[in-house]
């Protein structure tokens, strides 16, 4: 702890971002001598609005923990141990450097950076392809790149950072799956004004906790049967057609005509006129261009092509898939446990909201072509979701579903309905492509564009001639053509493995991949540490990891470059990344130091500047090799341009801040952002606000502040025809094949209308052997596994429990506090036991992240994390069970490769007492002592009696 | 022992709406991290990165189940001090050091004379006071007395921290010694509780219940059922003309 002396009088309060988790409120720091006295939310912040989290108020003790690093660190153990000695900054530094140089003139593919929970993917994203390397990506291929992809592709936006329900109008409100820690202030302050407006909350989980607890309804559904819930209720707006026929036809591509000729190359594909106009039919039977102001096209019906050839408009085909009987809700009533005629009941409460409301806002618009609206009509239903659907493998097709539910119901961008959040909506999906195919790979020389991007066809993916996968995650490749955030979840069993290729050096920042992050767990951390036989080298030969604490990660590496605390840096939090804009405005926000550091740490942002400035990385040093950015990351984040008057911040830009968005770099402008909360925000213009996909006056205002090239309307796939030209691709058609062995897996997952089936790993074990579905969620206290060393949250989530139904437990003879052994098809843990009522009978939970590798976090090593915490990460494969003829998948979405933790079987047994533990992880050197009792700020009390 | 004023006109407490408490622990740890470095701090922790940390709280949050099954619910409740106007923390107090304040009704340690004797936490039927073992002394909630009339702080943040904080808005501070205060119409209007009547402590929290839940509890529950637009033996080319020609 910091020395318990008396504090000056000097008091100041002090604005920046919070950081102890995704959401990234506003707050302030209020300091007396110098010591943070109090942390609360900042009143004026667009996001919290002044209110603050558990984690958010703890924020003092995670800055005063004793696992945080104080030095560089160079392991002297054997890897895994923990043992290390410090060194100093010169020599970390010039040994990354070292290595980096010779890599990036010889093979930059052997550099995997991959950066975990990072909120710097603007600074990270560009440093790898500065360097030249494919291999980087962050967190998002094992979180929810399945919501983000599925949305981008369809409508061009998604839920959280992309979009939030119309808080204000909205007037029934579904919440598939929501982890209780995303989104957090701003998912509570949502729900509490629905509340006070009497709209109605239906939360579809399998765990009534949280947001469940407090809906109107709840639905314990069954895990990885979302999909099949909202396919129902598709099914039955669609038999009632009580759908928002002029939204579909008018914003969305359901007129659109798709080629019906079976065996041709362009079977499935949208048919077009020569200069590349989709084209409708008319109700005189004619063929025209989409969107042609003086025609009126239909939704059913079959056209002749000029080519004599047919096509029909692509809602009749989703409307034939949904009216089928599969989705009917007698037939989904068994597999998802939801009653059929509560689906029934959901589905016309549905209908009665979005159609039945009287809300129409007095605003004019116009349309992208032109047609004025004196009002804006409202369709009051919104959603949200987000992990519990992602993390499955159905999780792409069950958002689309869901976005397809939205778009029957014609509430996208809507008032109360979803609204976008600038800098979305953006082209479905975004035109930026993945960067990284062979010939792109050159030593010293950049990559030609973002290692992360959306592929629109075969020829957008990275993969050799023969299909080998050209990045090590093997993102984009036939095994995961639209991996837009990167697969980091299979980074370290192919480094391992050498699977496309060996690599040199995985260099990581904050992702707990030995622990709490990665599948797999004891075989991952044998990979970690495995040495080739021949050689008696490791695999893995170097890694090298920033972290700003003495995580379970930290004993894997060879060298440990310590990273800061929140409070101890700049950071900015950016709209060419994670915005944190709302429906109402664009708005972005910084960090900056609060306390001095003393210790001998650095931030990681700092440390990539001078590591690229050291190694010559082009963007990084001026013509004459001397560094760009002298003043590390708070120089970058300034001056850094992306495209002319283009940089990591939207606020003040301008020599004399006069511009707004666009403009020159501002010398002065972390001073203008700190004069302001730490934060920027625009208003849209109030025409602008809904319909923005649409909206004339919203595409152009976005086409000025540069979050879209033209002004030009975002139109809803209903229909995703980049998906057919991968399907087409695995049917033979076109220069760029999949493997033999991949191609049925193309042909069923890339279908360009979604659907549902069943999750892989259930389909694959049956549910005899494996009857039970385990989950995990994060709880609102706690973010992973950073919390645990917070003296305060320890005291509320300290160890987990499996939770399990009550009647299920007394079916097994299972009671209270009993120990039970949970066995999937990869492993095995004990875990003990808590019954509740509120779970689905078929499933057992526990929270995310509590357990702790004894050892770890500067923790006693007989911690209650340690000896009575558990993951279900041991359970939980990285790939599915064998195929046929051997080959495993990973255990992930065919679409997307998001890892699909969330499909997890298990069985249950009673047992009399838990496992051994794993042994004791050493501490770095260098830590504090562990204070054997706290008092903070008993030191600052000026008076103490109240009376 | 030591005695009870005679009740003033205003009586400060908390309004708690447990339709909206989503159990998130905001409050709880807000309280702690406000007042651990306040008047009535420090709120000190014990063994905090041990086996088994322990340490003082003014607010703690339990959630439980009510009822079986899919039928039953989920309550989340936050635990703290209710200021009651018949405290018997307060007349057990052998040395003065509990006491309720006469001019708004908050129930106070004035710690200069607390021997730690720990009556009134024995007293106390609520839980709500927590004994500090490091500072040996008793501690309780003390509805942030030293934020509500500091005159320092913007009219509107002169609230306890909990519910300054709370990102749910189920947490309102106010004088339900008034009848037209906002908080007084708040649990009039939604039949707010107190806690344990029946002791007669006569405290002056209230708790709002959860409102219905299920099927009926909406407005929406009344919408009409969704009919079906499939002409009979038309199949789905009869309803692909119907919406058509709709």
């Amino acid at each position: 702890m910091t020395a318990e002396t008396e504090p000056t009088e000097e008091a100041r309060t002090v604005t920046t971002t919070c950081y102890m988790c995704a959401c990234r409120c506003g707050i302030r720091v209020h300091l007396q001598g110098g010591q943070i006295r109090y942390i609360d939310g900042n009143p004026d912040h667009p996001v919290n609005k002044g209110v603050l989290c558990a984690k958010g108020s703890a924020g003092v003790m995670q800055h005063l923990s004793p696992a945080r690093l104080t030095a560089p660190l160079k392991r002297v153990g054997p890897r895994g141990s923990g043992e290390f000695v410090t060194i100093s900054w010169d020599e970390a530094l010039e040994t990354v450097t070292e290595r980096l140089r010779h890599i990036r003139a010889t093979d930059p593919r052997r550099l995997a950076l991959y950066t975990g929970r990072d909120q710097s993917q603007a600074l990270t994203g560009w440093w790898a392809s500065q360097f030249g390397t494919p291999n980087y990506a962050a967190h998002g291929g094992f979180c929810s790149v399945n919501m983000a992809a599925a949305g981008l592709y369809t409508f061009g936006g998604s839920f959280w950072e992309f979009g939030e329900p119309d808080w204000e109008h909205s007037n029934y409100f579904l919440l598939f799956g929501v982890a209780e820690d995303h989104g957090s202030n701003p998912l509570k302050i949502g729900l509490s004004r629905l509340k006070a407006r009497g709209a109605k909350i239906v939360s579809i989980n399998p765990i009534r906790t949280g947001y469940s607890a407090i809906a109107d309804e709840w639905l314990g559904i069954r895990p990885g049967t979302d999909g099949l819930l909202v396919a129902s209720l598709i099914r039955e707006l669609l038999r009632a057609q009580a759908i928002d026929k002029d939204a579909l036809t008018q914003t969305s591509n359901a007129a659109w005509l798709v080629i019906d000729a079976p065996g041709a190359a362009d079977d499935g594909l949208i048919a077009r006129d020569e200069a590349g106009h989709p084209l409708t039919l008319d109700a005189a039977g004619k063929v025209g261009r989409a969107f042609d102001p003086d025609r009126t096209p239909v939704l059913g019906g079959t056209a002749t092509l000029a080519d004599g050839r047919r096509a029909v408009p692509s809602f009749q085909l989703m409307a034939a898939r949904f009216l089928d009987d599969r989705y009917d809700p007698e037939t989904v009533s068994a597999e998802t446990g939801i009653e059929a005629a509560t689906i029934r009941r959901i589905a016309a409460e549905l209908a009665a909201a979005a159609f039945s409301s009287q809300l129409e806002l007095p605003i004019p618009w116009t349309d992208w072509r032109g047609v004025r609206h004196e009002t804006m009509i409202g369709r009051p239903v919104s959603m949200h979701a987000m992990r519990g659907v992602s993390a499955h493998s159905n999780g792409f097709h069950t958002c689309r579903l869901i976005h397809l539910l939205q778009m029957l119901l014609g509430t996208i961008d809507a008032p109360g309905g979803f609204r976008y959040k600038p800098p979305y909506p953006k082209p479905a999906p975004p035109m930026v492509k993945p960067a990284g195919k062979p010939a792109g790979v050159v030593p010293n020389w950049p990559l030609t564009g973002p290692p992360l991007g959306f592929p629109t066809g075969p020829e957008d993916l990275l993969v050799e001639k023969d299909g080998t996968p050209c990045r090590l995650d093997k993102a984009y490749s036939w095994e995961a053509p639209l991996a837009a955030h990167g697969l980091m979840h299979l980074v370290i069993r192919n480094a391992w493995a050498g699977d496309p290729y060996p690599i040199d050096t995985l260099f990581m920042f904050m992702a707990n991949m030995s622990w709490n992050s990665s599948m797999a767990l004891g075989e991952t951390m044998r990979m970690l540490t495995d040495k080739d036989d021949a050689t008696g080298e490791h695999r893995i030969p170097f890694i090298v990891y920033s972290d700003a604490y003495a995580s379970e990660m930290v004993a894997y590496a060879d060298l440990v470059l310590p990273d800061t605390t929140y409070l101890e840096r700049h950071d900015c939090i950016s709209l060419l990344d994670r915005p944190i804009s709302d429906a109402d405005g664009a708005a972005d926000s910084i960090r900056r130091p609060v306390v001095p550091v003393e210790r001998d740490v650095r931030p990681f942002q700092d440390v990539l500047i001078e590591i690229g400035a050291r190694i010559g990385l082009p963007g990084l040093v001026r013509e004459d090799g001397s560094p760009r950015y002298p003043g590390l990351y708070p120089d970058y984040i300034v001056n850094h341009e992306r495209a002319p008057g283009q940089g990591l911040l939207a606020g003040w830009r301008g020599r004399d801040a006069e511009c707004e968005a666009l403009g020159p770099p501002n010398p002065n402008q972390l001073e203008a952002y700190m004069a302001n909360g730490c934060f920027w925000r625009t208003e849209i213009p109030s025409e602008a606000r809904y319909f923005k996909h649409v909206n004339q006056a919203y595409l152009d205002w976005a086409t000025g502040m540069g979050f879209i090239a033209r002004p030009e309307p975002v139109i809803h796939q209903l229909y995703t025809e980049s998906l057919q030209r991968f399907r087409l691709a695995a049917s033979g058609h076109g220069p760029i094949q999949p493997p033999d062995a991949h191609r049925q897996r193309i042909e069923t997952y890339f279908d360009p209308l979604p659907f549902w089936y069943p999750p892989f790993e259930a389909a694959a074990l049956g549910s005899l052997e494996f009857p039970l579905h385990a989950l995990t969620q994060r709880p609102m206290a706690m973010y992973h596994s950073w919390g645990s060393q917070n003296a305060w949250l320890r005291q509320i989530h300290g160890e987990n429990r499996l939770y399990v139904s009550r009647a299920r437990a007394e079916a097994q003879g299972i009671a209270d506090d009993d120990w039970v052994r949970l066995t999937s098809h990869h492993g095995t843990i004990t875990a003990q036991v808590r019954l509740m009522e509120g779970v689905n009978p078929d499933t057992v939970w526990t929270w995310n992240a509590i357990g702790k590798r004894s050892g770890a976090w500067n923790l006693a090593p007989d911690a209650a994390e340690a000896t009575r915490g558990f993951l279900m990460n041991h359970l939980i494969s990285d790939l599915l069970p064998p195929k046929a003829g051997g080959y495993r998948y990973a255990n992930a979405d065919p679409v997307t490769g998001q890892a699909a933790w969330y499909d997890l079987k298990v069985r249950m047994e009673k047992v009399a007492a838990p496992d051994a533990m794993l042994p004791a992880l050493g501490l770095p050197p260098g830590l504090a002592q562990r204070p054997g009792k706290l008092g903070y700020g008993g030191w600052f009390a000026k008076k103490k009696v109240p009376a | 022992m030591t005695t009870l004023p005679t009740p003033g006109a205003v009586r400060l407490g908390l309004v708690i709406d447990l339709d909206i408490c989503v159990g998130c622990h905001a409050c709880a740890v807000n309280c702690k991290e406000w007042n651990t470095g306040g008047n009535a701090g420090p709120l000190s922790d014990y063994q905090p990165y041990e086996a088994q940390p322990d340490g003082v709280w003014f607010n703690r949050v339990h959630s439980y189940e009510v009822g079986d099954g899919p039928a039953g619910q989920t309550v989340h409740f936050p635990r703290s001090c209710l200021h009651c106007d018949n405290a018997e923390c307060v007349t057990v107090c052998p040395t003065g050091a509990s006491l309720k304040r006469a001019e708004d009704g908050i129930v106070l340690i004035n710690e200069d004379v607390c021997i730690g004797c720990k009556l009134c936490s024995w007293a106390c039927p609520y839980g709500a006071r927590e004994f500090d073992e490091d500072v040996g002394v008793m501690r309780k909630c003390t509805l942030c007395v030293d934020r509500i009339y500091d005159e320092a702080r913007p009219e509107a943040e002169r609230v306890p921290a909990c519910v300054s904080t709370c990102p749910a808005s189920a947490r309102h501070f106010g004088d339900l010694g008034d009848p037209a205060s906002d908080v007084s119409r708040m649990v009039a209007d939604r039949e707010g509780m107190a806690l344990m009547p029946e002791l007669g402590y006569r405290p002056t929290n209230r708790y709002l219940p959860p409102r219905a839940k299920g099927s009926g509890c909406s407005a929406h529950a009344k919408s009409p059922a969704l009919e079906p637009v499939m002409p009979e033996g038309t199949g789905f080319l009869g309803w692909l003309d119907r919406l058509l020609s709709a």
